[in-house]
């Protein structure tokens, strides 16, 4: 039987069933939303069904440059962030007891059940003025008058990195628990510092984690909506909500398609570049 | 003293205890090993003396100087991990010079040396091949010149070899003993193997279970005179008799009187004693005979695998192993009256 072709619809069926999923949950919509791009837009009205390229030539604008631009950095700023700050964390959550390993995990995952509403009114209260915690500095004598940081680019980058922060975590876990204990103590006999040692061999060798993780983090806080507009002034407003504001507010769903389709696009090729670059060294991310 | 010395070290994890009451020399530039069985703490203080772990109590001094405090990045020591530990994103070449870019030396001097440790471990030309590219014994290699790039001041080894198959095991022993007599590094070598420790090494300290040192001394020291019972029996096969010392020379076993060549210092008569006779020091006889230190006994099995021939002994109710070589083969088969001839140079008497 080994080597055999599977044969018949059958052998076939384990195959199907993601493929069937794909199409009718990703394909379909897809190709909805593809066609919808091309449509004309009927004022007053809904769209008429027609293929002309003009919401593509009218996406090129200053206001669409700058909001994609701005989506895309703040994206990328908070997997920096993110990464940086949770790589660390990780590493000394795998470092722990088992036990306490546990806790950690459990506290990060009940911070997933918070819904981006919560966070964004959460940070925007704890940045007011009124009631956030330059309140606290002012006691401790740090500062002369409370303040508002809220809405802010900080404020926005706190909010995002605030709920992409548990995925990096998750998805920075499994890696880092499989690192092999030894690896870093063979620095050290071999005469590395603590510090020497965790960027040459525990992030060294952990490259391709970090390059999936910077991927998904930026792919996962792309699409915010919510939280841009709470904490966020409107030269912070992401992409998201400029196509959620045409497509519902002015009933021009296909240049909001348009925006949709241009936006994947530019931040698949992003994504393809990072991949490429990660791969930079060796076959040793295989 | 000159080289190692491990002074009243003990070692606690929690609730357990991992060494106790170590007390060691090791002189410069001899090749020791650590063999005990598994759990017995041979690798807990091979990690002490790396400074990987901190004793609980007791000092550790290289050259009279206390390195007790002293971090692991700081005591240019080299080490061998039993997974190997090398560093999977890096080459052949960037794994030996790690320990050489870490202490700053020009990119001309981690070429030169790497290239004269691969000539070392006998792989010229590897130092841009990676680490999967490498067969178990090449990483072998790998991971004992990265341990030695630095010309370290002691050389550690974790039971390096023992994920290797018998044949290139027994190979990477002769080669690594003959790399340590080359470098006259001082060597330690954690192992559970005893043929490997009694093949390699100048010194064996033996551990037991008790998570302490039972002896130190050199490989035949210790298989002909083993210090107590649990030596006596971990170091390959022993006949291990119980009696009553009865005085001058002599020993009661079951009803029998044997008489010894040594007694141990300050042993009373009437004290209970263990005798150990090594299989191949037993002449055996064929037929009843009597005589001095002689055991009557039946021959219950016989065990003959060409290089040399076990005869199991049943001398009233004591198991007797001998082994003898083809040339000396004792005319005797299963069910046949044999007698166990045990010399008085053979019996080592044991105390504990």
């Amino acid at each position: 039987m080994i080597g055999d072709k599977p044969k018949g619809l059958r052998a076939h069926l384990p195959i199907l069933y993601p493929a069937v999923m794909l199409l009718v949950f990703f394909v379909i919509p897809f190709g909805i939303m593809l066609m919808v791009s091309f449509f004309q837009r009927e004022p007053g009205g809904f769209y008429t069904t027609d293929f002309s390229i003009d919401n593509y030539a009218n996406l090129f604008t200053e206001l669409f440059g700058r909001v994609l631009a701005f989506s895309i950095f703040i994206s990328a700023f908070c997997a920096l962030i993110c990464v940086a700050v949770g790589f660390p964390f990780t590493y000394f959550i795998t470092r722990m007891p088992r036990k306490a390993q546990v806790v950690w995990l459990v506290i990060l995952v009940s911070v997933l059940s918070l819904s981006a509403v919560i966070v964004a009114f959460a940070w925007s209260i704890m940045l007011s003025q009124t009631a956030g915690v330059s309140n606290f500095f002012v006691w401790l004598g740090l500062m002369d008058k409370p303040v508002s940081w809220s809405p802010g680019f900080w404020a926005l980058t706190c909010g995002m990195c605030y709920i992409a922060f548990p995925y990096t975590v998750l998805v920075l876990y499994p890696p880092l628990s499989r690192l092999d204990p030894h690896l870093p103590e063979a620095a050290q006999t071999l005469g590395a510092s603590p510090v020497t040692t965790f960027f040459t061999v525990v992030v060294g060798s952990l490259r391709s984690a970090i390059v999936a993780t910077l991927i998904m983090v930026f792919a996962f806080t792309l699409g915010t909506y919510l939280i841009p507009q709470i904490l966020g002034r409107p030269q912070h407003w992401t992409l998201s909500v400029l196509i959620t504001d045409e497509a519902i507010y002015r009933s021009n769903l296909p240049f909001a398609a348009a925006m949709s389709v241009f936006f994947m696009v530019v931040s698949l090729a992003l994504v393809g570049l990072t991949m490429l670059a990660g791969k930079g060294r060796g076959p040793a991310q295989r | 003293m000159a080289g190692l010395d491990l002074h009243d070290i003990h070692k606690h994890f929690g609730s357990v205890i991992a060494a106790q009451n170590v007390n060691l020399h090791i002189p410069h530039g001899r090749f020791v090993c650590f063999l005990g069985p598994s759990g017995c703490g041979k690798t807990t203080l091979l990690r002490l003396i790396a400074g990987l772990e901190r004793p609980t109590r007791g000092r550790i001094f290289l050259e009279d100087k206390d390195i007790t405090d002293q971090p692991a990045h700081q005591r240019n020591f080299g080490m061998v991990f039993q997974s190997l530990a090398l560093f999977p994103h890096l080459t052949v070449g960037e794994n030996i010079a790690y320990s050489l870019k870490v202490r700053k030396k020009t990119a001309a001097d981690c070429r030169f040396r790497v290239n004269e440790l691969l000539d070392l471990v006998r792989m010229p030309g590897y130092a841009e091949r990676q680490i999967s590219q490498l067969s178990g014994g090449q990483r072998q290699r790998v991971a004992i010149a990265r341990a030695l790039a630095i010309e370290p001041r002691l050389f550690l080894l974790d039971e390096p070899l023992s994920a290797l198959d018998a044949k290139l095991r027994e190979d990477m022993q002769l080669e690594l003993r003959m790399l340590q007599q080359r470098l006259g590094v001082t060597t330690i070598l954690v192992t559970h193997d005893q043929r490997e420790a009694m093949t390699m090494s100048d010194l064996i300290v033996v551990m037991g279970t008790d998570n302490q040192v039972h002896q130190m001394g050199t490989p035949l020291e210790i298989y002909r005179h083993p210090a107590d019972t649990f030596v006596a029996d971990f170091i390959g096969t022993s006949n291990l008799l119980r009696g009553v010392y009865r005085g001058g020379r002599q020993v009661a076993v079951s009803g029998k009187t044997l008489n010894v060549d040594v007694i141990p210092a300050g042993i009373v008569s009437g004290s209970e004693v263990t005798i150990s006779v090594r299989p191949e020091d037993i002449l055996v006889q064929a037929g009843a005979q009597a005589g001095e230190n002689t055991l009557q006994g039946t021959v219950t099995f016989v065990r003959d695998v060409g290089s040399s021939i076990e005869i199991y002994l049943d001398c009233s109710g004591i198991q007797i192993i001998s082994q003898s070589t083809p040339q000396g083969r004792p005319a005797v088969r299963q069910g046949d009256a044999a007698a166990a001839v045990l010399s008085p140079a053979a019996c080592v008497v044991l105390t504990t």
